[in-house]
């Protein structure tokens, strides 16, 4: 049974994404017998290039995926650069978990809000500084290029990057290349720059790839931040695979398939800068500088993230302050008076998508860390390498889900299996299991083998080492690889969306529902429910041990 | 303890190669009660020596030779059926078990007096009532000898120690020489100790190979 896992785990990622690129790409060229198309044809082609605003959609798609993603790595690196041992990286590597479990459409909601005309930011300021007495009428949101879904989504990279950098760290031993390095007259963040960094990037080069691939096809992030006429490429298709007009099918293929395009053409336009960079800083790394740039770049490196983290943050106070509202006039900094009111009257409308939420989270959690443990015991006892297969997991954080899940409803239903929560189910654990897998790969590969030697040699089989040894010592990273899979979950908007075909609702996709009315108070509530639901995945995850009475001093938390 | 089983360890011959390199070559036999002292300096496959007879050899390692409790051999059984015991550097208590906990863990499971036993090997060892401690709160000496307890108390029939002092104090591995050469002496227990520490050999009193 163990011996299948790993082939278990390609399949489930593999086939699933290969299937629904298939049922794109022929529909894209005519194909597509229960609609009607039977032979190859560029009509497709040509309808789509006939929609207008079409090239703005696909600049705004491509240029925000690779603006947000370097401005978050380069936040991210001077961060770690400019940082190591302060209070400033203490305090944030506590908040980075939790911040990256607040769900992308609930940042997206709570920015909204911060910058927004008449957002908080706005009414700090007004009247003293602007003079405003009432909202100003400009579009700082859904503004057309895209701006402001750029900055949203640096705010959601920022915490996913710094993760993975952390997690990556340790192998590096960056505390000795800095001591070296400072040895040698380097200050440290110069130090950092040049012994550490060029050794970290390869390492997080996957999640780099990974965050510019769902940047550039993001739908929930946009349908709130993204501009409106024309949106994004991404919720452009969307909008196109749900027209009553079944012809329209044909087009929407052909879009997703261009979606595609534009996340490969981003990701070489990225390499290429990689390429440019690599030989820009050959020299720079050997020239000798020790000290220039340092106390820029120590401003830079801590006030930036310091920045996108405390506005994360307030994004969320602005939510809560919105949920509570009552009469608010413009430009006042708070409300009249706070009231229950809107959480009393989203009450009853909360249960279902709640239970949902919790059921397809659960569940699909589950399900990954199970096959997640056996892949990695039967690696552990087939004594394999781990490297080659490793960037298959990442093809369903590749490939734009806008991309393939269509295709994958189409090919699903040709099997006879209707849309409903069980593929619901089905269609999360593709996303879980990557990030369940990588945030328990590595402790789990760390563990001291001896420890399993020991219990061996005091007459302990294999397994039941396994359960009696191996899981009690992974028992925090496994509560916590636990949590980010639910927090994974909770956030996903359009596979639940699609594969549900909007019959089975969360909380993420009644949230962005209702983004296109304008009722604040009901967003702030729902968004809040939203951010709130990872949290507690986390805090139970945190506090499980302690109150199993299983903590002791030397257990790794 | 009693001295009841009393079958000698034999390494037969055994031979172990890294990609077509012999690292080592043993012949030997140890008798109950005695401990042999295998020396050598770091890379010259002592530790790899230990695994192998303990059934934890890694497969770039190709080994040949028999190894025998008695008439015993023990090369086709999983390692957990080996009854043989180890001996680490570092204590290796499990931190998610009390220090009772730890010596439960290696008692064989259907037994009446489990914890008479704790307690007893617990007050041999001078540390009685120390059963419900967190083993993080001991101190590195107490560590150690938990887990020569928890080791007796799983009754193997023979021992393997690699480099069980080294981490200690100079005052420390005196004692805990003593304690564990004279407790394995008791038990009649075969023991193998690698070691790159003359006075290890010196303090097990049994015959030494020197590898390398």
């Amino acid at each position: 049974m163990l011996r299948l896992a790993p082939a278990l785990i390609i399949a489930l990622l593999v086939l699933p994404v290969g299937a629904g690129l298939m049922m794109v790409l022929l529909p894209a060229f005519g194909y597509l017998p229960t609609l009607g198309g039977h032979g190859a044809s560029l009509a497709p082609w040509q309808m789509l290039f006939d929609q207008p605003g079409l090239g703005r959609s696909v600049m705004v798609s491509f240029a925000s995926g690779l603006v947000s993603t370097a401005v978050a790595l380069v936040i991210v690196v001077l961060f770690l650069a400019a940082s190591r041992g302060t209070w400033l990286d203490r305090g944030i590597r506590r908040l980075v978990s939790p911040l990256l479990a607040i769900p992308h459409a609930a940042i997206a909601f709570g920015f909204a809000f911060l910058i927004a005309p008449s957002g908080l930011v706005a009414r700090l300021i007004s009247p003293s500084l602007t003079g405003w007495e009432r909202p100003l009428d400009t579009l700082i949101i859904n503004d057309p290029w895209g701006f402001s879904l750029m900055a949203g989504l640096v705010l959601k990279e920022v915490p996913f990057l710094l993760l993975m950098s952390l997690a990556a760290l340790p192998q590096l031993a960056p505390e000795r290349r800095l001591m070296l390095a400072r040895s040698l007259g380097y200050s440290p963040t110069i130090g950092w720059l040049k012994t550490v960094c060029p050794s970290l990037y390869p390492l997080i080069r996957l999640p780099v790839y990974a965050v510019i691939a769902y940047a550039t096809s993001v739908v929930d992030m946009a349908l709130i931040l993204g501009p409106n006429l024309p949106p994004t490429l991404s919720v452009s298709i969307l909008s196109w695979f749900n027209d009553p007009d079944i012809s329209q099918r044909f087009m929407a293929s052909a879009a997703a398939v261009l979606q595609l395009g534009v996340t490969v053409a981003a990701l070489l336009c990225w390499w290429l800068l990689e390429q440019l960079i690599r030989s820009l800083t050959r020299y720079w790394l050997i020239n000798g500088s020790r000290q220039r740039g340092e106390i820029i770049l120590r401003l830079v490196g801590r006030s930036a993230l310091l920045f996108s983290s405390i506005t994360a943050l307030a994004a969320l106070v602005g939510l809560g302050l919105f949920s509570l509202a009552g009469f608010w006039r413009f430009p006042e900094v708070l409300p009249q008076m706070l009231t229950l009111d809107h959480w009393q009257r989203s009450g009853p409308m909360l249960a279902t998508p709640l239970i949902n939420t919790a059921l397809i989270g659960l569940i699909s959690t589950a399900l990954a860390t199970a096959l997640v443990l056996a892949t990695l015991e039967n690696e552990h006892r087939q004594h394999i390498q781990p490297k080659r297969a490793l960037w298959l997991l990442y093809l369903p954080l590749l490939v734009p889900q806008i991309a393939f899940l269509f295709g994958l409803i189409v090919a699903v239903e040709s099997l006879g299996i209707r849309p409903q929560l069980g593929l619901v189910i089905a269609g999360h654990l593709l996303f879980v299991l990557p990030y369940v897998y990588l945030s328990l790969a590595e402790t789990y590969r760390r563990l001291d083998p001896r420890w399993l030697k020991v219990a061996r040699s005091l007459g302990v089989s294999r397994s039941a080492a396994f359960w009696r040894v191996r899981l009690p010592l992974l028992l925090a990273p496994l509560l916590t690889a636990f949590a980010v899979g639910l927090a994974v979950s909770i956030g996903q908007y359009l596979p639940t969306q699609l594969l549900g075909a909007g019959r089975v609702t969360t909380v993420t996709t009644e949230a962005v529902a209702l983004a296109s009315g304008s009722n604040r108070r009901l967003i702030g509530v729902w968004a809040l429910v939203q951010a709130g639901l990872p949290l507690i995945g986390f805090i139970l995850a945190l506090g499980l041990p302690r109150l199993l009475g299983t903590h002791r001093r030397d257990l790794a938390t | 303890m009693t001295a009841s089983f009393c079958a000698p360890l034999r390494l037969e011959q055994i031979s172990i190669a890294l990609a077509g390199r012999e690292l080592l070559a043993v012949d030997a036999t140890i008798s109950p009660g005695e401990v042999l002292t295998v020396m050598g300096p770091s890379g010259s496959g002592k530790s790899t020596l230990l695994a192998y007879i303990a059934g934890f050899l890694d497969r770039e390692f190709t080994a040949s030779g028999g190894v025998w409790l008695g008439e015993r051999s023990l090369l086709n059984l999983p390692a957990e059926q080996r009854n043989i015991g180890l001996l680490f550097q570092d204590p290796l208590l499990f931190p998610h078990l009390s220090v009772g906990g730890n010596l439960r863990f290696g008692l064989p499971r259907y037994l009446n007096d489990k914890r008479q036993q704790v307690t007893q090997a617990l007050e041999q060892v001078g540390l009685a009532g120390f059963e419900s401690r967190d083993p993080a709160t001991l101190s590195g000496g107490q560590q150690s000898r938990v887990a020569l307890m928890r080791l007796l108390l799983s009754k193997p029939r023979a021992v393997l120690l690699d480099e069980p002092f080294s981490k200690l104090d100079t005052a420390l591995r005196q004692e805990m020489r003593t304690l564990v050469f004279s407790q394995l002496r008791e038990a009649g227990l075969p023991a193998l100790l690698v070691t790159h520490d003359h006075e290890d050999a010196n303090a097990a009193g049994g015959p030494v190979i020197e590898l390398g």
